[in-house]
């Protein structure tokens, strides 16, 4: 088999298991909406002021959002240990990294689709810089988000407190990606200086981890 | 390239290995109290006041030997961690001293680091009027101090034999974080005073300041150093007891079944 048709097998699965469940979508849908609104009622955003802090709140939604989905990524694959199986498997195991990283890449995305209306109806914005920016800002933040947290998610599921641990060791290493994000949606919103710089930081981000993270893979995977 | 890393690992582990733990203290604390000593002398001494700043200034030769350890004890636990990656199936006992290493170096870099952030903080307060500013350069060392902290943490919260493995990979990723959060200090500006070594033009030290900030440079370092040193022979000890303890379940399991 292909790894393009393995990494597809691994995906279909997942996107199945989550088409019945609707468990990751739902959590993280409520939980990011009651983030944004959680977020106005303790700032009381005005229009000025919410187009400079709009795009640290959004990214710290999705942040929160998707550590509650990810924890659960890894943990549905230990029932009656499907994991093992996997690791036994003679696929190569960054092939199931990859179709990880992308069925929670498409569960933000849908967070994001959305999310993204809510957010403009809630906050009144409307992007005094270039919008259409916005489709590179969110799929590669989505990316950054996703390609870490699902390792780390994978690093931390045989450990104490998992659902605890997942956030700590994935915050202190997202936070340039953070600051990207929240820069460019800043800049793209308020228009005030150019996005292309931390476009470029967010792209870069994304590419590093993501190699290290498939040549790292397969050594968690089999830590014991 | 293999040999040489081999080699190098081998004989840096050997000779921490081998010295004993009393020997270390007998020779290094009176070497790290005497310099120091001297750089403490020195400091507050012998060094000119700043003309603009005052007596406050002296913190300096406190604030960037820490800073400098801090950023120095990273590398250890970044190397520490590749050759326990590298050799922990092919060679166990030189990845477990290895791991002994990472975990010495990681716990040293966090006592730096809080140390360069608290005497930054005491400093930023008369001079800049406020305790802490999200100037980039301050940021980028609180995020160094947030990852080494996340990494004791995964290191507590990870049980039996997979802890150094796991440990290791974060290493790597702390190693490959770090410069990018420095990068993007950079693309921010910056408050923070320009850096005192390769800042550029207008940065830098009088001459008479150099003397006071290299022995306190000499001695925190060989001070770093010793702490390592102590803190390996302690790591390496539980590993031992560790082993012994599994080993005599192993045999006693032995005995027992029929």
């Amino acid at each position: 088999m292909s790894y393009a048709r393995i990494v597809w097998a691994h995906l279909a699965k997942d996107l199945r298991l989550e088409w019945r469940s609707k468990d990751a979508i739902n959590g993280m849908l409520f939980f990011s909406l009651l983030v944004v609104v959680l977020f106005s009622f303790a700032f009381d955003p005005t229009m000025a002021v919410s187009r400079r802090i709009a795009g640290g709140i959004l990214w710290v939604a999705l942040l929160f959002a998707s550590t509650t989905a990810l924890n659960q990524t890894w943990t549905r694959e230990l029932r009656n240990q499907v994991l093992d199986a996997q690791r036994m498997a003679p696929s190569p195991a960054s092939a199931l990294f990859v179709a990880k990283v992308l069925a929670n890449f498409l569960f933000v995305t849908m967070i994001q689709v959305v999310l993204g209306p809510l957010f403009i109806i809630f906050y009144n914005l409307h992007a005094l810089g270039q919008g259409w920016w916005m489709a590179a800002v969110l799929p590669l933040g989505t990316l950054a988000l996703v390609v870490n947290g699902t390792f780390f998610a994978a690093l931390s599921l045989r450990t104490r407190n998992r659902e605890m641990l997942l956030p700590l060791i994935l915050f202190p290493v997202s936070i340039p990606a953070l600051l990207a994000m929240v820069q460019s949606t800043s800049a793209i919103l308020t228009g005030e200086f150019d996005p292309g710089l931390w476009i470029n930081m967010l792209a870069g981000y994304d590419i590093i981890f993501m190699t290290l993270c498939l040549l790292m893979f397969e050594t968690i995977l089999n830590a014991e | 390239m293999r040999l040489i890393q081999g080699a190098l690992a081998y004989t840096t582990l050997s000779l921490l290995s081998n010295i004993p733990m009393k020997r270390t203290l007998q020779f290094g604390l009176p070497i790290a109290l005497a310099i120091l000593a001297v750089g403490f002398y020195q400091a507050m001494y012998v060094a000119p006041t700043d003309a603009a700043q005052g007596d406050i200034f002296r913190l300096i030769y406190y604030h960037v030997p820490s800073n400098i350890m801090g950023l120095i004890f990273p590398y250890v636990n970044f190397v520490a961690s590749i050759v326990f990656l590298a050799t922990r199936r092919s060679n166990p006992m030189r990845a477990q001293a290895a791991d002994a290493v990472a975990l010495a170096s990681a716990e040293v870099t966090l006592v730096f680091v809080s140390i360069g952030l608290a005497t930054g903080i005491l400093w930023a307060k008369p001079i800049w009027g406020i305790w802490w500013t999200w100037d980039p350069r301050l940021t980028s060392v609180l995020v160094l101090w947030l990852i080494y902290v996340s990494y004791l943490l995964l290191r507590r919260f990870t049980a039996g034999g997979q802890t150094e493995t796991l440990a290791a990979v974060l290493s790597v990723f702390a190693a490959v974080d770090v410069p990018i959060v420095y990068m993007s200090i950079r693309w921010w500006r910056t408050q923070h005073p320009a850096p005192v070594f390769f800042g550029g033009p207008n940065s830098g030290f009088d001459r008479l300041m150099w003397p006071a900030m290299l022995w306190n440079l000499a001695g925190w370092f060989v001070w770093g150093v010793m702490l390592v040193v102590l803190r390996y022979k302690l790591e390496r000890k539980r590993q031992c007891i560790e082993q012994k303890s599994a080993l005599d379940a192993l045999e006693a399991e032995l005995q027992t079944s029929p």
